[in-house]
């Protein structure tokens, strides 16, 4: 298969197969309008399998989500057909409004306007936790 | 400026500090009678709790302060769809410190976000309720005279039990300390509590359905009510509530220096028998929740 090279763009490249999706969705991809590629399950030689995104056009694009999807993923952004800026992604210390939490119980459901924080409370496990209620992201 | 949202918050020394002025209030009310004059406590109790309030109350008036706010969502704003963060920001230009209650978990923590006065909180759901602890912590310190090397035994919910597991994070800074966790097997603590707390804290516990079988070891016996408003269920509510009933008789084998503690309200959960048994401290503990209240609001106010 193949898909064209980008002049200005961005590649989110090195993500889990299998988690491609699941950071469109996040990222808000599908409201965008320019070209976007979602290519699934590609041949990777330190992965075997990966998934990648082209997106055709240079956004603003939220790190912290990235990170928290997927620390490992590369973001390289395009410009002019060349290479300009690779970024290696960290799992991020506080995200917002990447997730909600899902406590019924939680002050978010009911308080208008707040944000959604989470804060990294566990590196080595990967466990985030809503700022207000302290429940884990599931 | 400080609030109080969490227990865990306060250092060992900051605890240690409050009790050691909360036992000076107890020897010399009178020299605290006027310490707060002029100053106004707001209790916000968007849900009620008429025990926790009281004694909100009851310790600004004994620092000579006044009291207002309410004591149930209907008769506040939050019944017209006001936010939390609109009535804290309206409510600090009227008071010098707050203490509210509110439902859902998390709530004092938007509220202290855009406060301008302290805020405590006196219960957030089945989150937290550091002023119990805080209550629980003196009541330890003034029957033991330390918090190191005591065993506690926690009875009742343990799943659902905020008193529980606030007593049981705060006591964990301290060494030596081992846990005997009595509950039925749908209420026992919580997984995430033993991997964030005592695991790594490498702290001592056992969990058992048995009360009779720990009582022997215990220093401390925490017992709790089974909450009806923390169940969807209201079936798992019947099921579970009469789970564990203290009787006389099950304190044969207790040691004579236990100190049995409850946070209130209590059901049926320790029969009114026990009450006159010398080891029972709850009303005593319902007592030094007033003077640790009084020795926080001194603490927030910074009030020497």
């Amino acid at each position: 298969m193949i898909i064209g090279k980008i002049e200005d763009g961005i590649v989110l490249d090195h993500i889990k197969a299998g988690r491609g999706m699941e950071l469109y969705r996040i990222l808000g991809l599908d409201n965008l309008d320019c070209q976007v590629a979602l290519i699934k399950n590609a041949d990777s030689g330190k992965m075997r399998r990966k998934d990648i995104i082209k997106i055709d056009r240079i956004i603003d694009i939220d790190l912290d989500a990235i990170g928290y999807v997927d620390p490992g993923i590369t973001v390289n952004i395009i410009k002019g057909g060349e290479l300009a800026k690779r970024t290696h992604i960290d799992l991020p210390e506080e995200i917002t409004n990447v997730i909600h939490c899902k406590n019924p119980r939680c002050i978010t459901t009911t308080e208008q306007e707040l944000p959604h924080v989470f804060k990294l409370t566990d590196r080595e496990k990967r466990v985030y936790r809503c700022i207000y209620c302290e429940s884990k992201a599931k | 400026m400080k609030h109080l949202i969490d227990i865990m918050q306060l250092t060992t020394e900051e605890i240690d500090e409050m009790i050691d002025t909360a036992n000076d209030i107890i020897a010399n009310p009178d020299q605290y009678a006027e310490k707060c004059k002029r100053k106004k406590l707001a209790t916000l109790f968007f849900e009620p709790s008429t025990r926790t309030r009281l004694s909100f109350e009851a310790a600004m008036y004994e620092l000579g302060g006044n009291v207002l706010g309410f004591s149930e969502a209907q008769s506040s704003s939050a019944a017209k769809g006001e936010s939390v963060s609109d009535t804290i920001r309206t409510v600090g230009a009227y008071a010098d410190i707050i203490a509210m209650r509110h439902p859902k978990e998390g709530a004092p923590m938007v509220a202290c976000r855009r406060s301008t006065v302290p805020i405590i909180n006196a219960g957030d759901g089945g989150h937290n309720h550091p002023t119990q602890t805080l209550t629980d912590l003196l009541t330890i310190k003034r029957e033991k005279g330390h918090f190191d090397g005591l065993t506690i035994g926690f009875c009742g919910d343990l799943k659902f039990g905020r008193t529980v597991h606030s007593l049981m994070a705060a006591m964990s800074r301290y060494d030596n300390v081992k846990f005997i966790f009595i509950s039925p097997d749908e209420l026992r603590l919580p997984e995430y509590l033993k991997e964030d707390i005592l695991d790594p804290k490498n702290i001592e516990y056992v969990e058992t359905t048995d009360l009779e079988d720990a009582m022997p070891q215990l220093d401390i016996l925490y017992m709790t009510r089974v909450q009806r408003e923390r169940f969807f269920n209201e079936q798992d509510y019947i099921r579970l509530k009469d789970s564990y009933i203290l009787t006389p008789d099950k304190l044969a084998d207790a040691k004579d220096s236990l100190s049995i503690l409850h946070p209130l309200p209590r059901v049926n959960e320790i029969s009114t028998a026990v009450d006159d048994d010398p080891r029972a401290k709850y009303f005593e503990q319902v007592r030094n929740g007033k003077f640790i209240r009084m020795a926080l609001i001194l603490k927030l106010l910074e009030v020497k």
